[in-house]
């Protein structure tokens, strides 16, 4: 067994790169995940790793310095937040269309304007088209455990696929917390020798990247993207189930917590799942049915096995920590969209919290849950989307 | 079960054949095609040169040859670079299929 530490989720992911010792990494610093690239570039300059990190002058800069590198066959990962995100956004697509496996901690950031440096996961719901695979994470130790498993899911070879490893900004990034590290040796072995495919460095095979393709064509390519987003859940099973083997902790393409018996439920991501737990407990103590459902794998988003989770309940809450404005939360029409396959369909709301790091606190999950035992009794929906915690 | 066509692209829409763009005869986008006046031309190789393609041939001696018409796009690069002879051009363009 690796060691006990009491470290931030940036440090615990910085931890989880130094073991994995990536060959290239081009990175730009952002609020929150400067500091994650920050105490890698430690690592690279104490000689921990011998990975190239490349020191680049903007993010569209750094993704567009991690293709190259992953193009021309090497293992490759970066880190970002919120505007640097969105500077890298026509970099993403080539990236995953291209299918270059590119490993990248996302620590959620609120997007300006006004100038806002919390959390909230404004940032990874933009770049939800782009065709990466997107994990959520809870803690520190679910940061350490899917950047991990991140680099063994992004690189099988039968997907090739890049991959966000998302936490809330501040909330896990910068707050201690007991992770339990897995050893080096056992995270090479986990992680495996990295293969290239097509690597532009193999000078007896040269070949091109980034073709153009109009329109007779590029309509398939897209199909075929498609399609090898299908075969992402079973690998990040397969993964999850290697990794249980391993440490003991049990991953699968989303959480559930009490939710067999339940009534009524919450959906949330990331860190706020762990507040609604708490305010779930004390609502069964009461006899309420009361549970949770925390996606973890966004992308591709698993809309049957989620709606096989929830088709029992008679009403469900989706908490969104981002918004679209004019429209629904990005989680609310995922869930709703799952719920279209089900027979019986539970009332479904939507709330939008914790916007620019505004703190999530336990009376709102209480507020949400007396709301979905009235819908539950009276079967009536009032508000579809509201607003929580904003100043009235 | 055969596979779809989309199932059969190449991975990440990587060319994994090497010169392949020789393929893709571009002369079909021309309207305006430059015509070649040998008896102006002082073989300076400024068409050459300036040719955004490799649409100007040139001979095993060295010598400028016709143009090639599979690549060249029209765009008359070289009909304004040409220096000509004693002020006539050596290059000129006219309207593709007059």
């Amino acid at each position: 067994m690796g060691d006990i530490v009491a470290v931030t989720g940036n440090e615990a992911c910085a931890q989880a790169f130094k073991q994995i010792n990536p060959d290239v990494c081009a990175a730009y610093p952002i609020t929150p995940a400067t500091d994650l690239m920050q105490r890698f570039s430690s690592f690279v300059n104490d000689g921990k790793v011998d990975t190239e990190l490349v020191l680049v002058e903007s993010e569209h800069s750094a993704m567009s310095a991690c293709i190259g590198a992953a193009a021309a066959g090497g293992r490759v990962a970066t880190a970002t937040s919120s505007q640097g995100l969105a500077l890298m956004w026509e970099m993403l697509y080539i990236a995953a269309g291209t299918r270059l496996p590119i490993i990248m901690p996302l620590v959620n950031r609120a997007l300006s304007a006004p100038l806002n440096i919390h959390g909230d996961h404004s940032d990874g719901m933009g770049a939800r088209d782009t065709g990466w695979i997107q994990l959520y994470s809870e803690n520190a130790q679910e940061a350490y455990d899917n950047t991990i498993q991140a680099f063994r899911i992004a690189e099988h070879l039968d997907i090739r696929v890049p991959a966000m490893v998302c936490m809330d900004g501040f909330i896990v990034s910068h707050s201690i917390e007991r992770v339990e590290y897995i050893d080096d040796a056992d995270v090479k072995k986990f992680v495996g020798e990295f293969q290239a495919v097509n690597p532009l460095l193999d000078m007896d095979k040269p070949k091109s990247y980034g073709p153009l393709i109009l329109t007779d064509m590029y309509h398939e390519y897209k199909r075929a993207q498609h399609e090898v987003m299908t075969k992402v859940p079973n690998i990040v099973r397969e993964v999850a189930a290697d990794f249980e083997k391993m440490t003991g902790r049990k991953y699968d393409l989303f959480e559930t917590y009490r939710l067999d018996d339940a009534e009524i439920a919450v959906v949330v991501m990331s860190s706020a799942a762990g507040t609604t737990k708490d305010i779930i407990d004390q609502y069964r103590e009461k006899g309420i049915k009361v549970g949770l459902l925390k996606p973890r794998m966004f992308r591709p988003f698993p809309f049957l096995e989620i709606a096989e989770a929830l088709q029992h309940l008679k009403a469900i809450a989706v908490l969104d920590r981002a918004d679209s404005f004019g429209g629904y939360g990005p989680l609310f029409s995922e869930i709703t969209g799952a719920v279209m396959s089900m027979n019986s369909k539970p009332a479904v709301i939507n709330k939008i919290f914790g916007l620019g790091g505004r703190d999530y606190l336990p009376d709102q999950a209480e507020q949400v849950l007396d709301e979905l035992v009235t819908i539950a009794k009276t079967g009536k929906v009032e508000t579809i989307k509201e607003y929580i915690g904003v100043r009235e | 079960m055969s596979k779809k066509y989309w199932e059969k692209l190449p991975q990440g829409s990587v060319v994994l054949e090497a010169g392949s763009s020789a393929k893709f005869k571009t002369g079909g986008w021309r309207s305006m095609r430059p015509k070649w006046i040998e008896e102006n031309c002082i073989q300076c190789m400024f068409c050459w040169m300036y040719c955004p393609d490799m649409s100007v041939k040139v001979t095993a001696e060295g010598k400028r040859a016709e143009f090639d018409f599979e690549y060249c796009k029209g765009c008359g690069i070289c009909a304004l670079e040409c220096p000509g002879k004693k002020g006539n051009k050596a290059i000129v363009m006219e309207q593709e299929g007059k």
